[in-house]
């Protein structure tokens, strides 16, 4: 079975290898595939904070745009690219005004350097920092395509545009379901700073690091822009149902979904005998939940006999508890009569144990990231282990035994027939 | 497919009685030898940050990452029946200026199904002192066993996932810059720990959806992370359980031997007269 796989296997790499061998061609004629390319959003903060120079002698603002210089001219090809800033243009005192103040300055798409470049140096500090509605924009940038998104945010100092609290927005852009991840920068954060970007990178998986030199800001921003080139599978949106009946029905894939806090879910797989179903689930804990949690992925028939169940439990800092569980159908007998024997309806429930102090937002629920495999041929077992064969002192001497009992049988028992045959 | 396998087993069984050992030689595959045309593969340098992304990593291999304190760092390995692994990391913490108190830093295993494994020993979680440098984890896994009941826990052949995180520490320490190298080794634990049956694939994600059914589109690829172990997932026939039965069998019939010579007695026996 698993040699038929590898043979599978080898020919699609055979296939892949060939596939890598032709893609050049089209590439290099200018036009990447807009739809599978992964895109990034960098989103620098131009408020007026970014004069300070603290940052190896230099300006932040300076520090950002040499950082950025050195990216750019190492950005991968087949990533699309845009720059967007906030607070660059309004100088004034009004809140408002400055609170809108986020612009694309270089539209997603294949990157002209020169271009880019161009459009960076031309910054200078000046006013707020509206992290929300960049957020915002910097997502409406990213529409559309179906590959993974990414912004990195720049940025020195904390929002200053409240009631729009950006680790909400974060989290709300995150759950429309479009693989967005938000990675942030800090440039010598205060505690302040610190706790809102890292909210903003749990809030939709992304990460959160403090910078003190040009070269670790140039060096993580381009860490994360070829993070974002490298592939990795996107999973398919789906909602699962409060009872097995109206559940969602699975083909085997990646699945994410959103629950809320002590919620379950429920989805349909349907496993032929012979198949082997496998599903793991991950919950992430992308906002402050209580210490102690837990998840519990359950494989039932439809009229809810539990078959096998995954379960897991942690405490402390975490970004997702996953479990995992597996049921190998048996072949049926009575399926030669027909032709295909009938698939059964597995039930999968995915619940969780999560809980929030009352301060934190139950909506949207916690992401949920559902893999469901189905694999031909269930596990076989025997109580022999490797073919049979044996191991031990305890078998030599068994063997050595048996074999020194035969040979006396055998030695007496001819003697006794000479001794038969002389008599005769 | 069972008569299939009896006589796959027969067939194979009859092999190895005439060439167990010069095959097995042959068979026995080295790490290099796949890669020795164009090099060794390069040691990773990047970690992954979730299941989906994680970074492939070898055996013996040692990866590296550049990190902020705080990530989550995750590689992925295959590790295959009757292997032991344990997997170590060191993290280079940032300079002890830069930080304001002890960190605690935690290593965790997870299975093809994304299932927690446990260590059998090593230090799986351990606390930097604010002044200390680096901090070094290590976690052995139990034995991969080729096959076990579906509602158990053990270990079976397939991807295995290496977690590498900070649990615990001071808020101002979140985001520094920190170094870390992964590095895994398995052991053979020999034919003592080898058990029968064996799963239809070995637990990797998407070990299905690489191979779509006829008329099914997969939703959402999956990316086979680890492509196996050097040789393929479980090809070797090779047990020292083979030494075992083949001296056990040689024993019975040199006993069986000495017997029959015991019988015999030594010369001619005293009662019959000399000359009859």
């Amino acid at each position: 079975m698993i040699t038929r796989k590898r043979l599978a296997a080898g020919v699609c790499g055979l296939l892949a290898a060939m596939t890598v061998m032709l893609a050049p061609t089209p590439a290099s004629a200018g036009e990447p595939d807009a739809k599978s390319s992964p895109k990034v959003e960098l989103t620098l903060d131009v408020s007026g904070s970014m004069r300070a120079r603290d940052i190896d002698g230099q300006s932040r603002m300076a520090a950002a745009k040499q950082a950025f210089n050195e990216v750019l001219d190492a950005v991968p090809d087949d990533v699309q690219l845009g720059i967007r800033t906030l607070g660059a243009n309004y100088r004034g005192e009004d809140r408002k005004v400055g609170c809108k103040d986020t612009r694309q300055l270089y539209p997603v798409g294949p990157l002209d350097r020169t271009e880019a470049k161009t459009a960076v140096a031309t910054l200078t500090p000046t006013g707020w920092t509206p992290i929300g509605p960049a957020l915002l924009g910097a997502a409406d940038d990213l529409k559309g395509g179906d590959a993974s998104r990414r912004i990195v945010l720049i940025t020195d100092g904390e929002d200053t545009c409240a009631p729009l609290d950006p680790c909400q927005v974060a989290r709300d852009i995150a759950a429309k379901g479009i693989h967005l991840t938000v990675d942030t920068l800090g440039l010598l954060p205060d505690a302040k700073t610190r706790n809102q970007l890292s909210c903003i990178a749990e809030a939709t998986g992304g990460t959160y690091t403090s910078v003190e030199h040009t070269k670790q800001l140039r060096d993580r921003v381009h860490q994360l822009v070829d993070r974002a080139a490298r592939p990795a599978a996107t999973p398919v949106a789906t909602q699962g149902a409060g009872q097995c009946a109206g559940a969602p029905q699975l083909k085997p894939g990646l699945y994410s979904d959103r629950e809320k806090f002590a919620e379950h879910r429920w989805y349909r797989v349907d496993v032929r005998p012979g198949q082997e179903l496998r599903a793991s689930v991950s919950i992430a804990a992308d906002r402050a939940v209580n210490n102690d949690y837990g998840v519990l992925l359950r494989a039932s028939t439809v009229h809810g006999r539990e078959i096998v169940r995954g379960a897991e439990a942690g405490d402390g800092r975490t970004d997702v508890i996953s479990s995992g569980l597996r049921y190998p159908k048996p072949p049926s007998e009575a399926a030669d009569d027909d032709g295909t024997p009938a698939a059964e309806t597995v039930c999968l429930q995915v619940s969780n144990s999560f809980s929030a102090p009352a301060s934190v937002k139950t909506d949207p629920g916690l992401p949920v990231e559902l893999t469901v495999d189905l694999v031909d041929g269930p596990s076989d077992a025997s109580d022999a282990a490797f073919l049979g064969l044996g191991h031990g002192w305890w078998l030599l001497i068994t063997l050595a035994l048996t074999g020194l009992v035969a040979g006396l049988l055998w030695g007496w028992i001819s003697r006794w027939r000479v001794t038969v045959w002389r008599t005769n | 497919m069972r008569t299939v396998r009896t006589l796959m087993t027969a067939v194979l069984a009859g092999a190895a009685l005439f060439g167990a050992a010069g095959t097995a030689l042959a068979d026995s595959p080295s790490p290099s030898a796949s890669s020795s045309a164009d090099g060794e593969p390069a040691a990773p340098t990047e970690a992954g940050t979730s299941f989906r992304t994680a970074t492939a990593i070898r055996p013996d291999q040692p990866a590296t990452a550049d990190a902020s304190t705080g990530d989550y760092l995750y590689w992925v390995l295959p590790v295959d029946a009757g292997q032991r692994a344990t997997v170590k990391a060191e993290v280079s913490l940032p300079q002890a200026a830069a930080r304001h108190g002890a960190a605690t830093w935690q290593l965790d295993v997870y299975d093809g199904l994304r299932r927690r494994q446990s260590c059998t020993y090593g230090a799986q979680t351990r606390t930097a002192a604010a002044e200390s440098g680096s901090v070094e984890l290590s976690c052995t896994l139990r034995t991969v066993r080729a096959w076990a009941e579906p509602w158990a826990n053990d270990p079976l052949p397939g991807n295995y996932y290496v977690r590498l995180t900070v649990v615990d520490l001071p808020k101002d320490d979140l985001g520094l810059p920190v170094h870390t190298e992964v590095k895994a080794t398995t052991a053979d634990t020999g034919g003592a720990h080898a058990v029968d049956g064996a799963l239809a694939a070995p637990l990797v994600p998407g070990a299905a959806t690489a191979t779509p059914q006829e008329g099914e589109s997969p939703a959402g690829q999956q990316s086979v992370a680890a492509d196996g172990p050097d040789g393929g997932w479980s090809s070797g026939w090779w047990s020292d359980r083979w030494i075992w039965t083949a001296v056990g069998g040689l024993l019975a019939a040199l006993a069986g031997i000495a017997g029959y010579q015991l019988t015999r007695g030594s010369g001619r026996p005293s009662r019959i007269p000399p000359g009859a």
